[in-house]
């Protein structure tokens, strides 16, 4: 009996447990979405492109915050990153960009989303144009650090004969590729929603930023590509021919007049009893923001949060044991002008004497409002907790000013003069110490991007300050550069004005004082801390001067303010001491020393092959198409 | 018997290893680069020439450092080698060669090998003369040499006189300079600078006191990135 059950269910087994070939091979997978499915739901749609919005190219952002000290806005108070300011040349491969697995996943959403015909037309034409806009903005970032690059605007396939010469293609001119991004905003900024309250998705607005800088970009490295000739190479894929400067000055303008135009957009003014207050919160109020265009938004308890605020915070309020990253340098910090519109260091010396002050804060007094926006200064105040930011103290004995300071925050020492304490502190809570990681090693910390809530420095916590990436004032200053380089200061100063007025200027700029200089140095110090001083530099060729390898002195730094191609190699820290001197007026006062911090040993060297990075070996050999970039 | 285990691992292991498939490359190139035989001095580092070695899967080139003193060596395998010096590299321009023309050399390594590779400088530094005058000035005088004077032809930019504590000296690397700009220069024949000797030799962050000097004298000519220099003298100060 046994027997016979067995072998009758080993035969019931055999007759049904096996399902026919073709059905067994075509089940639908359980963990990924099939092609067909995706392209009949909106949501699913949506959530294609935002891992598409989410590879948004990117090289200074506050999500990598060692890129912003490669240079001399800020100094790098890790101590894993001293490398950065001990370099001499700047790696030939560094910035390079090659990103065609982006551009091919870019391709393919176009190319599927055109053809998904169960998604109603006009949202299908919306996904359509933003993932237009992000392949205009890779190649945009292509070409800003390669040049031209094969321009690809198909999904390639490999069709497996073993020849794959008919996928190999030449590099684009430098031109074309600019002029890919130019054209690309003109036909999709009609479809993109007019909405300036989305901030995180593209809008038209978006889309004319973005045509704005880059028609910039490309007409500046016509304009002064000329200066350095051997950055070019005969074929045009680096390089642009000066007779083409105008155009796209004129681009770049009428550009941005349209967003200036429209009204959509408006400087942050919200705080105008706290000029500085207000510039640090212009980038931290993310509700109804007139100024933002585009950012790359965060999200507490999402799993996506930043952690700016937590590497750099100052150590007096810090929720962690670490923080103080990144130091704004003094280079960048006596760019900020006096408020009657004149250059000036801070003032340190008078004569052979200190000038003392009553109170820290007091030396920066009187400045541009981005001064204290950008940079968190000694004497104010950060979540609440005032800064505790100086070097040691000078105690006058045998006739002169002796130092005596500490190698942790906050040290207590007893000063060697008769009738001082025992013990007292002898250096700020926030440091400078040289060499000591997450003090403020210049004397500096960053304000800029910083997150003044609660939690924002903690590791379990974090921040969801969103990272600009356009935003009005930048618009405001492409029209100005434009303008300026069309030959209409006068139109040129409305724009610029327009920033100053709203950093505490009283007295607007006259037509005469736009300059060249002017518009460098009113870039710099709007946009320094958002990912723009390099590609400047290189775009005005201004890099290989401003970087040109040589040591700079204290005296250096402090002269020539202003001067677009003044030399910025070291980075320097401005130092503040207490004067320990009983029964002198200046007992208790503060007096300020320009240092170099002594991790600074190398002056930085922007070669001309820097201009363009290096495309690597194996992708020159992939294709000998390509043709290598000059002078590396 | 434990300890027969234990010697016989040993033995094991020492011969476990096998010799590696490739030998090490052991073929010198050496040399120096050249104009009529007389070594071109750089800057350290920043000079570099070419080789490829055609006939494998991917191109890759093998980059030769130049040293300060023009000299250059390279340990390579045995082959057939392409040498290529880069537009962009040096003061001076590649010589089109004459078996290939262009400026691509064909070169054979078989065992060690020297061989000088000429150039055609913008410029030669000649007759440099540096010399310490009472104790806190260093004088020096040149004679520049106008090589290329066809279309390729370059104005000097400006002509430095550098002073550092090590024998490397150049652009990135001194303790004092002084410079004469290329539109002050009267007669090129007859170049002068002097440039103050420093209180402190020892600047660069290293203690002691030193009683000497290195100088060496260096020309930028427009539009070229690497400079051009003279021979790196030692100068005592006492």
């Amino acid at each position: 009996m046994k027997k016979y059950l067995l072998t009758i269910a080993a035969a019931l087994v055999m007759i049904s447990g096996c399902v026919k070939d073709d059905e067994f091979l075509s089940t639908d997978p359980k963990d990924l979405l099939t092609d067909d499915a995706v392209w009949k739901s909106p949501d699913l749609v949506l959530s294609v492109l935002a891992d598409l919005y989410n590879r948004y190219p990117e090289q200074q952002t506050i999500t990598n915050w060692a890129e912003f000290t490669n240079f001399d806005e800020a100094f790098p108070s890790e101590s894993g990153q001293y490398w950065r300011t001990k370099q001499v040349d700047y790696p030939y491969d560094w910035w390079n960009l090659w990103d065609y697995g982006y551009i091919r996943d870019l391709n393919l959403f176009v190319q599927k989303c055109s053809a998904a015909k169960e998604l109603a037309a006009d949202v299908r034409a919306r996904f359509v144009a933003e993932a237009r806009l992000l392949r205009a903005a890779i190649y945009f970032e292509e070409v800003k650090r390669m040049g031209g690059v094969p321009l690809i605007l198909e999904p390639m396939e490999y069709n497996f004969s073993g020849d794959p010469t008919y996928l190999q293609h030449a590099r684009a001119k430098e031109s074309e590729i600019y002029d890919f991004v130019i054209s690309e905003m003109d036909s999709i900024k009609t479809v993109l929603p007019e909405d300036a309250g989305i901030k995180s998705r593209a809008t038209k607005w978006l889309a004319l930023a973005m045509q704005s800088r880059a028609a910039l970009y490309a007409a500046s490295i016509a304009k002064y590509g000329a200066t350095t000739p051997s950055v070019s190479l005969p074929g045009g894929e680096v390089g642009i021919s000066a007779d083409k400067a105008t155009a796209y000055y004129q681009t770049a303008l009428g550009a941005a007049q349209q967003i200036i135009g429209s009204g959509k957009y408006s400087l942050y003014k919200k705080k105008a009893e706290d000029l500085e207050e207000n510039f640090a919160a212009l980038f931290y109020d993310k509700a109804n923001n007139p100024e933002v265009i585009f950012a790359q938004d965060f999200k507490l308890k999402s799993g996506k949060t930043q952690e700016w605020t937590l590497v750099n915070q100052p150590w007096s309020s810090a929720e962690e044991q670490q923080g103080g990253r990144v130091n704004p340098s003094l280079n960048l910090a006596l760019l900020y002008e006096k408020l009657d519109n004149t250059y000036s260091p801070f003032a340190t010396n008078n004569g052979n004497d200190y000038i003392y002050y009553d109170d820290p804060k007091d030396i920066f007094a009187g400045r541009d409002a981005r001064l204290g926006g950008t940079i968190i200064l000694p004497g104010t105040k950060f979540k609440g907790v005032p800064l505790d930011i100086w070097a040691g103290v000078m105690y006058w004995k045998d006739g002169k000013y002796n130092t005596i300071t500490g190698d942790n925050f906050g040290d207590l020492d007893s000063i060697p003069v008769a009738g001082a304490p025992k013990s007292s502190q002898v250096v700020g809570t926030d440091g400078p110490i040289d060499g000591l990681q997450f003090s403020a090693q210049t004397g500096f910390f960053v304000r800029k991007f910083m997150d003044p809530t609660v939690g924002s420095g903690q590791i379990g916590t974090r921040s969801d300050v969103w990272w600009v990436r356009y935003r009005y004032a930048e618009v405001l200053l492409n029209a100005a550069e434009a303008a300026f380089e069309l030959g209409q200061p006068g139109l040129s100063s409305t724009y610029i004005n327009q920033l100053r007025e709203r950093a505490g200027f009283t007295t607007p700029l006259t037509e005469a004082q736009i300059s060249f200089d002017r518009i460098v140095h009113e870039r710099r110090v709007e946009l320094a801390f958002e990912g723009h001083e390099m590609f400047d530099n290189k775009r005005w060729r201004l890099a290989h001067k401003v970087w040109n390898g040589e040591n700079i002195s204290a005296n250096d730094v402090v002269s020539n303010i202003g001067k677009a191609d003044k030399i910025n190699t070291m980075i320097y820290g401005l130092w503040g001491y207490k004067i320990f001197n009983p029964g002198s007026p200046n007992n208790g006062k503060w007096v300020y020393r320009v240092v170099k911090p002594s991790n600074v040993t190398a002056a930085h060297r922007f070669n001309f092959g820097n201009y363009y990075s290096r495309i690597g070996s194996d992708i020159l050999s992939n294709n000998p198409k390509l043709v290598k970039n000059p002078n590396n | 018997m434990k300890k027969i285990f234990v010697y016989t691992t040993l033995i094991l292991t020492a011969f476990s290893c096998r010799k590696d498939n490739y030998e090490a490359p052991s073929s010198m190139l050496s040399g120096h680069i050249t104009y009529q035989g007389v070594p071109v001095n750089v800057s350290s580092k920043d000079v570099t020439f070419e080789l490829w070695e055609p006939g494998w899967g991917k191109n890759g080139a093998i980059s030769v450092a130049v040293n300060e003193d023009g000299s250059y060596s390279a340990l390579l395998f045995n082959g057939n080698y392409k040498l290529i010096i880069p537009p962009s590299q040096g003061p001076f321009r590649s010589i089109t060669d004459a078996e290939t023309k262009s400026d691509t050399m064909l070169l054979t390594v078989n065992g060690s090998r020297e061989m000088d590779i000429e150039v055609m400088p913008y410029y030669m530094i000649r007759d440099a003369k540096m010399e310490r005058t009472g104790t806190t000035v260093i004088n020096s005088s040149c004679r520049l040499e106008k090589i290329i004077t066809d279309a390729n032809a370059r104005n000097v930019e400006s002509v430095f006189l550098y002073l550092n504590q090590t024998s490397f000296v150049d652009a990135t690397n001194y303790i004092a300079r002084s410079s004469l700009a290329g539109s002050d220069i009267t007669d090129p024949a007859n170049v002068h600078l002097s440039v103050n000797i420093p209180d402190v030799i020892s600047g660069n962050g290293t203690t002691g006191d030193q009683d000497y000097v290195f100088a060496r004298i260096g020309v930028k000519i427009s539009g070229v990135e690497d400079l051009l220099f003279s021979e790196v003298q030692q100068i005592n100060l006492k």
